[in-house]
């Protein structure tokens, strides 16, 4: 199948710079903030809304990110069809990614704060973020200490490439996109109704 | 053999310490006694989503955080040991530059404080109140704890699956990306069999 993000502007094969362009920085800038303004407006800067949404009593979270999915899901694929937007998958390897999420939601349990809210936490006055932060600070080194053995061991479990739901099921990307933007919503409606919060 | 042993104390520990401190705990609490979002939780992630679509097409890149931590790990490291943290392979793929999650993730600190502070939601303190009714007021020492072996894990298990819930969550979901579904189930999987026995028992 022709991929018309490939025709799009190529990501520069030039060594990254220390420090990107200020213009890049500025967009990064203005994204972090308004990403933070509103994460914080839904909530998912407090601890008792994100812990709520793992013991199934708040599900503000999964609103969240279900209304994220959809309404990002049928932007994206239509600019990609009209060339106008790199896709920007990250391949699917099945041992990293169950091992590896697993592992985040433990870690997820007992911070109460995910890496990006645990930042807008932090804005909000929610001290306690720092504690995490570190952590993942902290983690992050070790998993870069341990890169080069899990690099050959781990990280190649169950790799399949870049791949979409689409191409699983071998129909074209656009189609499905809206069609499973609908099921979403379908199932957004679903849990309005189901959920107090 | 070392790093194999340094992830079973890694895991070892987190699986004892959990149900232990639940049996010292306070009773089962509930989540929606305390306060809920300010604005739709709808509207706020339909914004979320349009601001992708912005991210995608005037900066061609997604949203994501949980590199950032790995960024400041990295300065952190080469600021100690230079020579062995450009050594290590992942710092030879993903060198610690200040680029786009960086200061995407600084941004996010912000924009949450301006929202904050605008909508009279600033809380300024250390402990959640849900956490309190858990754990009681005299427990900064545990919640603490937990925040950074919680986070060391998230940032391992983030790393290791390819991204977090913003990455793979957000942006790797809805660009379909099969790794990002099976990933953020996970993520949901291991967080409810933990936070279940931590709040609940």
């Amino acid at each position: 199948m022709i991929d018309p993000g490939s025709a799009v502007k190529k990501s520069s094969a030039k060594p990254e710079p220390a420090i990107a362009p200020a213009s890049k920085l500025l967009l990064a800038l203005v994204a972090g903030l308004a990403f933070g303004f509103l994460l914080q407006k839904g909530g998912a800067a407090k601890f008792n809304i994100l812990i709520g949404q793992l013991l199934l009593q708040d599900w503000t979270v999964a609103k969240i990110m279900l209304s994220a999915i959809i309404v990002g899901m049928i932007g994206i694929y239509p600019l990609h069809q009209a060339a106008k937007v790199n896709l920007h998958l990250k391949p699917t390897k099945l041992g990293p990614n169950i091992i590896g999420g697993l592992i985040f939601g433990a870690g997820f349990a007992l911070m109460g704060y995910c890496p990006g809210t645990a930042a807008a936490a932090l804005g909000q006055g929610n001290w306690d973020a720092l504690f995490g932060m570190v952590g993942l600070v902290v983690g992050s080194y070790v998993y870069a200490e341990m890169s080069g053995w899990l690099q050959r061991t781990g990280k190649k479990w169950g790799d399949f490439g870049k791949i979409t739901l689409p191409d699983v099921i071998k129909v074209p990307r656009l189609p499905f996109a809206i069609g499973f933007a609908l099921f979403l919503t379908l199932c957004l409606v679903v849990l309005e109704k189901l959920t107090v919060r | 053999m070392k790093r194999n042993f340094s992830l079973t104390t890694l895991v070892f520990a987190a699986l004892t310490v959990a149900p232990s401190l639940a049996l010292a705990a306070e009773p089962r609490v509930d989540a929606r006694n305390f306060p809920g979002p300010a604005w739709s939780p709808y509207l706020a992630g339909a914004g979320i989503g349009v601001l992708s679509w912005l991210t995608f097409y005037f900066a061609n890149k997604p949203i994501g955080a949980s590199s950032f931590y790995a960024t400041v790990a990295g300065g952190l490291g080469r600021l100690f040991a230079r020579r062995h943290t450009d050594s290590l392979d992942y710092y030879k793929e993903n060198p610690p530059t200040i680029g786009w999650e960086t200061v995407l993730v600084l941004g996010t600190i912000a924009g949450a404080a301006i929202a904050a502070l605008t909508g009279g939601e600033f809380s300024n303190r250390w402990l959640p109140a849900f956490w309190v009714a858990r754990f009681g007021e005299q427990s900064l020492g545990l919640h603490a704890a937990l925040g950074l072996s919680g986070g060391l894990l998230m940032a391992f298990g983030a790393r290791f699956a390819g991204g977090c819930t913003s990455g793979h969550g957000i942006s790797g979901t809805l660009q379909l990306n099969v790794g990002s579904w099976i990933s953020v189930i996970c993520f949901f999987i291991g967080g409810i069999a933990v936070a279940y026995p931590l709040y609940l028992l």
